[in-house]
């Protein structure tokens, strides 16, 4: 029966969602510019506040400041609502996401997450299947051929790695038997997937950069051919909208990603949390994810300061002609190992 | 039921109602597209509300997220946004309210004359609706139905590459032809 207190409960734990996703998304650009900063031998931001930590809200003003402006020709509705589909799907996303263990405060116990629903993963890809239509509409709705372009490019390579990414999930629902993450998550105590699923965890990793437009797959924002892509006629807010979908995006694939294949929030040195006083930094808790997902974002951006954008036509190559098989390739390997050793 | 259930379904199905509307008296292909759009993930919410979220999240990822995106991908590709204002079927709208005011009708005619149904409806389990069950009746019970479509859809995949297969060119490749003329 829903009482009045889950209600405010899910409410909170949504309002909760929805502030670190936006929040992260606003440090995770600083990340991403002090990293990107270190690897090619400059300092970075450094200006606004203690090692630049304030140039996030130094960039949000400036932007909200700034004059947004919308094409005679465009479609004003659509031109609208698009940066508004865009966003939507990035907050939802990590509803089905666990935090960590369920903790007992003031004789109550409170699970660490919004949902943690048997049709989990499949709520993961059908919010992954909306999410091509903001950056679809905001090509169309400009009027302008570049915008367009970047628009049916970004749709036609995230529906054909939506493939490879849902094929990569199939081997870690096998070995748990079960769509849940937590439940996901808690057969890794033993062993993490990434070991058991080297092939999945790959096409995971792959696709998801895919998916989430970064490079070397960011193909519907190259500059030299489309000038910016499906946002070449966004300014102020509306562009800053594009901006934290992306970037939210990363944070969201990089939670996922840790959960089916890093062992989410479990600790890896758990055998540690005997240790009196600072044990509990060793045990299971967000802080295992909150780091997991630090290192995965590294990597994003360590591939985006190192590899060159590769060609439209080889990446969708790529996508059907290589990462699709092997994706089936591994779900039947998977599960003729899984009769043999006997789950 | 209590009133807020009553409420959230009546807002649900207003919504899908004015969406359904809004598809088929749009002029713009694309408005007609993403009313369809709101239209599915509306019918997926009520779906999860009548406690069958399987069914709802491979609509949402079916129907929403992938048939509808090729939909508005082909429009938008084809330039056909603006519909034609003058009907190419004449006389089809009559027809069509005509033929929905039978359809109405017979609906009302069926609830009236059906009376109290008589067999009272099975309570379900939950477990009924869980990935586990569907994908045990699946691959057990309705096996042969499931392989048919499996094979419908491959054929229909394999006509599809056969037909848009571009015929094989005489030269690997048009560049040396081009060189051969400049020559000459």
């Amino acid at each position: 029966m829903i009482t009045a207190a889950m209600v405010w409960e899910w409410v909170i734990k949504s309002v909760i969602i929805c502030l670190i996703m936006t929040i992260g998304f606003a440090y995770v650009t600083l990340y991403e510019r002090k990293v990107l900063a270190r690897i090619q031998v400059r300092v970075g931001p450094n200006r606004a506040g203690p090692w630049g930590a304030l140039q996030p809200l130094a960039d949000a003003v400036k932007l909200i400041f700034k004059e947004e402006l919308t094409p005679a020709t465009a479609d004003k509705k659509i031109f609208f609502i698009a940066p508004i589909i865009t966003v939507l799907p990035m907050l939802v996303i990590t509803a089905v996401i666990p935090w960590g263990e369920a903790v007992t405060f003031g004789g109550k116990t409170f699970n660490l997450y919004l949902a943690d629903s048997n049709v989990a993963i499949l709520y993961l890809l059908a919010v992954t299947s909306i999410s091509v239509y903001g950056i679809t509409l905001a090509g169309w709705s400009s009027n302008n051929k570049y915008a367009l372009m970047g628009g049916l490019r970004s749709t036609a390579q995230m529906i054909s790695y939506e493939l490879a990414l849902g094929l990569s999930f199939v081997g870690p629902i096998m070995l748990a038997s079960s769509m849940s993450i937590m439940d996901i998550v808690h057969a890794q105590s033993k062993i993490w997937y990434v070991f058991l699923q080297p092939a999945g965890f790959l096409l995971f990793f792959v696709a998801s950069l895919a998916e989430v437009n970064r490079s070397p797959f960011d193909m519907p924002e190259a500059e030299q051919e489309l000038t910016a892509g499906y946002h070449a006629e966004y300014s102020g807010m509306k562009f800053a909208l594009f901006f934290m979908a992306e970037y939210g995006k990363m944070i969201a694939v990089s939670m996922i990603g840790a959960s089916l294949f890093l062992g989410g929030f479990l600790s890896p040195v758990g055998f540690l949390s005997n240790i009196p006083v600072v044990g509990f930094l060793f045990g299971n808790g967000p802080h295992w994810l909150l780091l997991k997902v630090a290192a995965w974002l590294f990597v994003m951006i360590w591939i985006r300061a190192t590899w060159p954008r590769i060609r439209y036509d080889r990446l969708m190559a790529l996508g059907w002609k290589i990462m699709f098989p092997i994706g089936l390739l591994n779900v039947v390997i998977t599960a003729i190992v899984i009769v043999l050793v006997g789950g | 039921m209590s009133l807020g259930l009553i409420f959230m379904y009546a807002a649900l199905a207003l919504v899908v109602v004015i969406s359904g509307v809004g598809l088929i008296t749009s002029r713009n292909a694309i408005y007609a597209a993403l009313f369809l759009v709101l239209n599915f993930i509306t019918v997926a919410l009520l779906y999860i509300a009548l406690g069958a979220p399987f069914i709802a999240l491979a609509q949402v990822t079916v129907y929403a997220g992938s048939i509808m995106v090729l939909f508005l991908f082909v429009i938008m590709l084809l330039g056909a946004e603006q519909l034609p204002i003058a009907e190419p079927l004449r006389g089809q709208r009559v027809l069509g309210i005509l033929l929905a005011v039978a359809f109405l009708a017979e609906m009302m005619l069926f609830v009236m004359l059906r009376g109290a149904p008589t067999i009272a409806g099975q309570a379900v389990s939950p477990e009924f609706s869980t990935p586990a069950t569907i994908g045990m009746l699946l691959f057990e019970r309705y096996l042969l139905p499931f392989e048919m479509t499996a094979g419908i859809l491959l054929a229909a995949t394999v006509g599809a590459v056969f037909m848009t297969r571009q015929p094989r060119p005489e030269h690997k490749s048009a560049l040396p032809a081009v060189r051969e003329e400049g020559q000459e």
